[in-house]
């Protein structure tokens, strides 16, 4: 309609003589040249604002005497974090500290994600149970969890975990090292003799390798294929020697000491977050699974399949198509959701910068936008991803023969 | 869907002039007089230093706009009835009352650890008082200037009694409790450090998950400064079973601080705080400060504005100090009544008695 128009407008215009013959008045009419024009002076402008803003906060903050500037980062951070993937003491810097927090939020986002899907897929599928139980409990599930805030969900997880774990001394321990108390779940670590990791890193992709064989071109299954592909990295330490020990954690004074900690901040975020976004993820596959035509069940009835392998290999596959769209935004809350980390204490990427760090340094623009960066390169990561996933998973239009 | 289009922006309008209504009141000091800030900006100075000051701006405001605490008690806390009540708080009604003559024209902002200074920075609020270290980081690149001490502070440990520790000494790979965004997290790992200790920190955002935390036994001890542990040790289930550890390992000066540029109000919370600390060195108070007028010693005829007018040279009231005595009272009443033996907190003077008593309390001479 606004194309019929504007071409109406511009034959008027032409009628009545308006345009020269000149090529710049002739390139004008071009609607595809003055499309380009406009959109040009448009960018423009938004540069021009974003300029604008830049340059006025900036004069405002030397104006008021605050510092601006990334030089912060080389100083010593002087705070301690007490979860951290990489090296990180009180002295190391603020750079530091701000991947100590990158790592923490993506740790606690993939086992979330992964967690989130997996509660999900299970709870949204026991919902179409034909069990009347089994539908009514994890309808319940859903609804329940769906309706609280996530906020509160997240204090009751935290103090719950809390108040029912004992203190250290008398720490539940099914044995082999394994503890479990206020402070959180201790476990041994492996310790490798100097030299041995990357072998077995090496062993243990060959015996990817190898699955992938036995299934595809000697179509072996289950146990058969378990068992060969325990076989290189198995091989391979008998080799060597065994050339592992395990680095038990001990109660000495008042804490822990060796082995692998999570702390119970780290639980109880992962608990909400998988379990609050599982609900909806839940309903999404609910949703995917509804949207299969009754027909293609049917037929497989027909052809005598069980119905885990209906739901396999017919439903599933077919309701991907519907899922994976509303559960890249998903995955995309479960990341910006971990944000909340800050009110119990996880040492996430805001409360490690965009929290303790800022009020040490006190550059609220700079910490504030590297926070909002890492968040936008995160969330863009996952939607690419889930992106080229849906891409995959769509139907592919044959060509005519 | 076209015919419902009418009542789509109808019903927006309307939704938006809702909203509108019943907005709070927003102050409307900053943001006037585009003619004198774009001259301020011409002389490099604080918007407020050319368009007469943060002092014209609360005047014509008619009230202070006071950041404090989300609630510590007896630095700044709502009582039962929803008013503010604290050593910060009176602070800043002792500013209300040497500006207005009424010590109730202050308006209270809670502020977390975190906010205060971008608060304070953006203008939101015309002072902070909320106790805040004075540091040389805070004073030079946040852009403020801390205006003296109300309370002289050190960080100290609380720990439960039946832990069997009387030293921080001991705490060598314990786990400690403390908020973010405090100086408490610098120290405490300062001091862990240079004692070779090992420790394990848990800091969280707000102080009633700390004490939550440190109730359910997530950590052996809490660190904050020594008049924080005295406030939120009474939140606890049984206060009684948690003692204080004697090592005060830093120095805590709390006080209000202004926005820099502005020296003239600066000078106005400076000398509110030695009004305050004098008159409790001449035994000025609250009650007995009318009848003092007649007293024949010039210093407290100074202080009270009997004789000489320095409350003018302030760009404020003859009186000034008369009524911050009378409405608020001296430090000494201040402190007793907010933090002192006979409240809950039972905290001793200490550092905070007046310098002729031991303490470091010194107020520069007025005249």
């Amino acid at each position: 309609m606004i194309k019929s128009w504007l071409s109406s407008v511009i034959g008027l215009s032409s009628a009545i003589g308006l345009s020269g013959d000149n090529a710049l008045a002739r390139s004008f009419q071009d609607p595809r040249i003055r499309g380009w024009l406009m959109q040009a002076a448009v960018l423009l402008l938004v540069a021009l604002g974003i300029f604008e803003l830049v340059q006025n906060t900036v004069l405002n903050l030397q104006k008021a005497n605050i510092a601006s500037g990334f030089g912060f980062l080389e100083n010593p951070a002087g705070f301690a974090i007490n979860f951290s993937l990489i090296e990180y003491s009180a002295q190391s810097d603020f750079l530091r500290a701000f991947f100590v927090g990158v790592l923490n939020t993506l740790l606690v986002a993939v086992l979330g994600i992964v967690l989130a899907t997996l509660i999900g897929f299970s709870v949204g599928i026991a919902r179409l149970s034909p069990n009347w139980l089994v539908a009514r409990l994890a309808g319940l599930f859903i609804e329940t969890l769906r309706n609280i805030p996530l906020l509160l969900q997240l204090f009751f997880w935290y103090f719950v975990v809390l108040q029912l774990l004992p203190s250290q001394a008398e720490s539940l321990t099914p044995g082999g090292g394994i503890f479990l108390n206020n402070r959180g779940l201790f476990v041994p670590r492996i310790l490798w003799e100097a030299g041995t990791f990357a072998p077995f890193c090496a062993a243990l992709f060959a015996s990817l390798v190898l699955a992938f064989f036995a299934r595809k071109k000697f179509a072996l299954e289950g146990w058969k294929v378990l068992a060969i592909a325990a076989l290189p990295p198995l091989l391979l330490l008998l080799v060597l020697g065994w050339p592992l020990s395990l680095d038990m954690p001990v109660l000495e004074g008042f804490g822990f000491q060796g082995g692998i900690s999570l702390i119970p901040e780290f639980i109880a975020l992962l608990l909400a977050l998988s379990i609050y976004t599982g609900a909806f993820v839940a309903e999404n596959v609910r949703s995917g699974v509804q949207a299969v035509p009754k027909g293609q069940v049917e037929a497989a009835k027909a052809l005598g399949l069980p119905s885990g392998l209906i739901m396999r290999k017919i439903i599933l596959p077919q309701a991907m198509r519907v899922i994976v769209p509303p559960l890249t935004s998903q995955y995309l809350n479960l990341t910006k959701n971990s944000s909340l980390a800050v009110a119990i204490a996880y040492p996430d990427l805001v409360l490690v910068f965009a929290n303790t760090a800022l009020s040490q340094v006190g550059q609220a623009v700079e910490i504030i936008a590297m926070t909002m960066v890492v968040y936008l390169l995160i969330s863009l990561g996952t939607s690419l991803f889930m992106n080229w996933y849906n891409a995959r998973l769509a139907l592919k239009e044959r060509g005519v023969a | 869907m076209r015919n419902q289009a009418p009542a789509l922006i109808f019903g927006i309008v309307f939704g938006a002039l809702l909203v509108y209504l019943f907005l709070p009141g927003a102050p409307s000091g900053p943001a006037r007089d585009a003619q004198d800030l774009s001259k301020a900006e011409q002389e490099n100075l604080a918007p407020e230093a050319a368009r007469g000051g943060t002092l014209r701006v609360v005047r014509d405001r008619g009230e202070l706009l006071c950041g404090v605490s989300q609630g510590l008690p007896g630095f700044s806390n709502p009582d039962d009835k929803g008013d503010w009540r604290g050593i910060d708080v009176d602070v800043c009604r002792a500013m209300a009352a040497a500006i207005f003559g009424d010590a109730s024209k202050v308006r209270f902002r809670a502020l977390s650890a975190k906010e205060r200074f971008t608060a304070l920075q953006a203008g939101e609020i015309d002072v902070l008082s909320r106790n805040t270290t004075w540091t040389l980081t805070r004073d030079t690149v946040l852009g403020l200037d801390f205006a003296g001490v109300t309370y002289y502070d050190g960080q100290s440990f609380m720990v439960r009694r039946d832990l069997g520790v009387s030293s921080v000494l001991a705490l060598d790979r314990a786990t400690i409790c403390a908020n973010t965004g405090t100086t408490t997290e610098l120290n405490a790992a300062d001091y862990f450090r240079t004692n070779g200790l090992e420790f394990e920190m848990v800091v969280f955002e707000k102080t009633d998950e700390v004490i939550a935390a440190y109730d359910a036994g997530r950590c052996e001890a809490y660190t904050t400064d020594a008049s924080g542990l005295y406030a939120e040790r009474l939140k606890l289930k049984n206060p009684d079973e948690h003692i204080i550890l004697p090592e005060v390992i830093s120095k805590e000066p709390l006080g209000p601080a202004v926005r820099q540029g502005d020296d003239r109000w600066a000078d106005i919370v400076r000398w509110t705080l030695y009004a305050m600390i004098e008159a409790e060195e001449l035994g000025v108070n609250s009650a007995n400060a009318q009848e003092m007028k007649k007293s024949d010693n010039p210093a407290i005829r100074r202080l009270l504005g009997v004789e000489n007018s320095y409350g003018q040279n302030l760009g404020l009231r003859g009186d000034w100090a008369f009524q911050i005595i009378t409405q608020v009272g001296n430090y000494g009443e201040i402190f007793e009544r907010n933090v002192g033996k006979n409240t809950p907190l039972g905290i001793p003077r200490g550092l905070n008695a007046l310098w002729t008593k031991g303490g470091l309390m010194y107020a520069m001479p007025v005249r």
